[in-house]
């Protein structure tokens, strides 16, 4: 069932990752042993019910999460419970989120917004400049920069999203629910402006949705439920 | 990095312009309040220490009745010329005595008239009260003999009667009274007890007994000991002349009072800074109060600002970086609120000091302090929310509606 990339080494590598909250009797097992693997350039959607674990496992695939057993690889290097600053460095210079609500800072210019990772990276201002404007040229929002996302619409504010995820040029992009909250034209805007990341940039992404429609432009989708993965099959070339 | 939190600390505030000037109102007005007290305290105690240094060394009052206070003149035996005689020949270590006796009077120039304090004494008064004459002179002996109609005005007295001039020789009219101006105190300002001492017309006691008091009675003595010598000694000493000439049985009481100046003025000292103490310290709780202020707010503005701490955790912000942001915007406030405090303070105490008529004294180490002070509010009241904020699950935070 698993795709066929297993002659180089993978990027990511889950193996029995479970997750289990809360203890005893009130214990709900979220993640029930998943293997997975996620090679560089890939371009993985995760789909699944509610409550099916996918979000859970994007969690600790993004460092935001722990797993309660298992082993998580990346790059080649067994991270296992990593501290909360440690996971937030992984985060800083490798790993690039876009969520579904957007998360913009509110009241905050577009270049500021993208500004930011590279702020956490210490990146002299006159550079940070320069790169946050490339990222907001690279989803087509270069004329918007000075506004705040409450001066644009949702798809503009997640365009500005992804320019935020992109700006550091992180090694993995995850992209929770993306067009969660945008209509079908926007939402399609985005999926092809991801694709042209994938595409272009080389850009590893990870994205969870339970749309099949913008699964589909992805070229491999992992199916969950219940905690477990239920199918891992490579999509036709959309 | 530190230049940029705090660049972020000043947009944060100036986004809540409202609010954060409402959050420093208490800091404000605990730094005001406590820079203000200390700066008039310190005005009023510069002042009395002024006083105690110009009032002449060791200087002690001696006066008829049983003790300070209302109720010493009605069965109490006043004195006479000659007892002062006494201290100045029975007791060791004495300087100088001045008698001195007084009553308010109207004093006449030409068209000008004026309410003033005329004293009865001898030149020993100028050099016990450490008072010397700025023009003309003090008075001679055979006008102390003779009972001249002679008198040295204090400068308030000139500048009312004589509209400031100096006019030696002149005569000024003392109700009944006509007598000629033969000097002019150097002025001396206000008393520890805020009386005006420039406020006074000096005539030779035996004119004031012939022709005022129509006795030969004398109201007090104002008795100088000399330098080194201790006071404490030449009070006992006087206390007990002046029982064995009033005739005092051991167990009668004192009809007669000695008092040293400096004590008293010392125990006035030492009132002013217990009192700016206390008010400094009442201040100083509000101080608290402002730091619970900032506290508070910033508890609002992290909960408030929930999804915007889980977007920084999440790009890869650091617990200590979380931290730092929300303690320097506390630090921050806080600070703005000092420094609009201690600007406020020395506005305050300024027009303050020329209504109390204390004198205005610059004291920037209690600036310095307040404005430390002021710092360490905001990072002992903004740690707990700071920490609060830097805690936070970034998946919680970024839920958060």
């Amino acid at each position: 069932m698993t795709a066929n990339y297993s002659d180089s080494q993978p990027l990511i590598e889950l193996q029995g990752v479970t997750k289990v909250y809360g203890i005893g009797q009130a214990a709900m097992h979220a993640l029930r042993g998943i293997d997975l693997r996620i090679y560089e350039g890939e371009f993985v959607a995760v789909m699944g019910p509610s409550g099916s674990g996918k979000s859970t496992c994007m969690n600790i695939l993004g460092c935001l999460d722990t797993p309660t057993d298992g082993i998580y690889i990346f790059k080649g290097v067994k991270i296992g419970q990593l501290t909360r600053s440690q996971s937030a460095l992984l985060r800083r210079y490798y790993l690039g989120f876009v969520f579904q609500g957007y998360n913009l800072l509110s009241r905050t210019s577009a270049l500021e917004n993208v500004e930011l990772p590279l702020i956490y990276r210490h990146v002299r201002s006159s550079v940070r400049r320069k790169e946050a404007i490339e990222a907001l040229e690279v989803v087509g929002l270069k004329e918007w920069k000075s506004h705040t996302p409450s001066e644009l619409s949702g798809g503009q504010q997640q365009r500005v999203a992804i320019a935020r995820a992109i700006v550091t040029r992180p090694t993995v992009l995850f992209a929770d629910e993306p067009t969660g909250n945008l209509d079908t034209a926007k939402s399609h805007e985005i999926m092809d402006l991801l694709t042209a990341l994938n595409r272009n940039h080389d850009m590893t992404i990870v994205m969870v949705t339970h749309e099949k429609d913008m699964a589909s432009y992805a070229k491999r989708t992992v199916r969950f439920l219940d905690g477990m993965v239920e199918s891992d099959e490579k999509n036709g070339v959309k | 990095m530190i230049w940029s939190t705090l660049l972020l600390a000043l947009r944060e505030i100036r986004r809540n312009v409202m609010r954060s000037v409402l959050t420093i109102l208490g800091i404000v007005i605990g730094v005001g309040a406590v820079i203000t007290m200390v700066t008039i305290g310190g005005g009023a105690t510069a002042q009395v220490r002024d006083q105690i240094a110009s009032m002449g060394s060791n200087l002690l009052m001696v006066t008829p009745g049983k003790r300070l206070g209302p109720g010493h003149s009605s069965d109490s035996v006043l004195f006479k010329a000659s007892d002062g005689e006494a201290i100045l020949k029975d007791v060791n270590s004495i300087a100088a005595v001045a008698p001195v006796s007084s009553k308010n009077m109207q004093a006449v120039f030409g068209n000008q008239n004026w309410s003033t304090r005329v004293t009865g004494s001898d030149n020993q008064y100028f050099r016990v009260t450490n008072r010397s004459i700025r023009v003309g002179r003090q008075f001679t002996d055979s006008e102390l003999r003779a009972g001249a109609a002679v008198c040295v005005i204090g400068e308030t007295v000139c500048k009312k009667l004589f509209g400031g001039h100096e006019l030696l020789n002149e005569n000024i009219r003392l109700e009944k009274l006509s007598c000629q101006v033969i000097g002019i105190l150097e002025a001396k300002g206000q008393n520890t007890m805020g009386m005006d001492q420039d406020d006074i017309v000096v005539i030779p006691l035996r004119t004031y007994q012939r022709r005022i008091s129509g006795n030969k009675d004398v109201s007090m003595f104002q008795v100088s000991v000399q330098e080194g010598a201790s006071t404490e000694k030449a009070e006992r000493d006087i206390r007990l002349l002046m029982r064995e000439r009033r005739h005092l049985s051991p167990s009668d009481d004192d009809n007669f009072n000695v008092m040293d100046m400096k004590e008293i003025a010392k125990m006035l000292t030492g009132t002013t800074q217990m009192l700016t103490a206390l008010l400094s310290a009442v201040a100083a709780v509000s101080l608290l109060v402002g730091g619970i202020g900032i506290m508070n707010i910033m508890l609002v503005s992290v909960t408030e600002r929930t999804r915007e701490i889980g977007i920084r955790l999440a790009i890869g912000a650091l617990e200590r970086e979380v931290l730092m942001q929300f303690l320097v915007e506390a630090v921050v406030l806080s600070s703005f609120g000092g420094l609009i405090g201690i600007v406020l303070a020395l506005i305050g105490s300024f027009i303050l000091s020329g209504m109390l008529n204390v004198p205005f004294v610059f004291n920037a180490s209690i600036i310095v302090i307040a404005f430390l002070f002021s710092a360490a509010v905001g990072v002992i009241f903004g740690y707990f929310p700071a920490l609060k904020a830097a805690r936070m699950d970034p998946i919680e935070a970024l839920r958060h509606e």
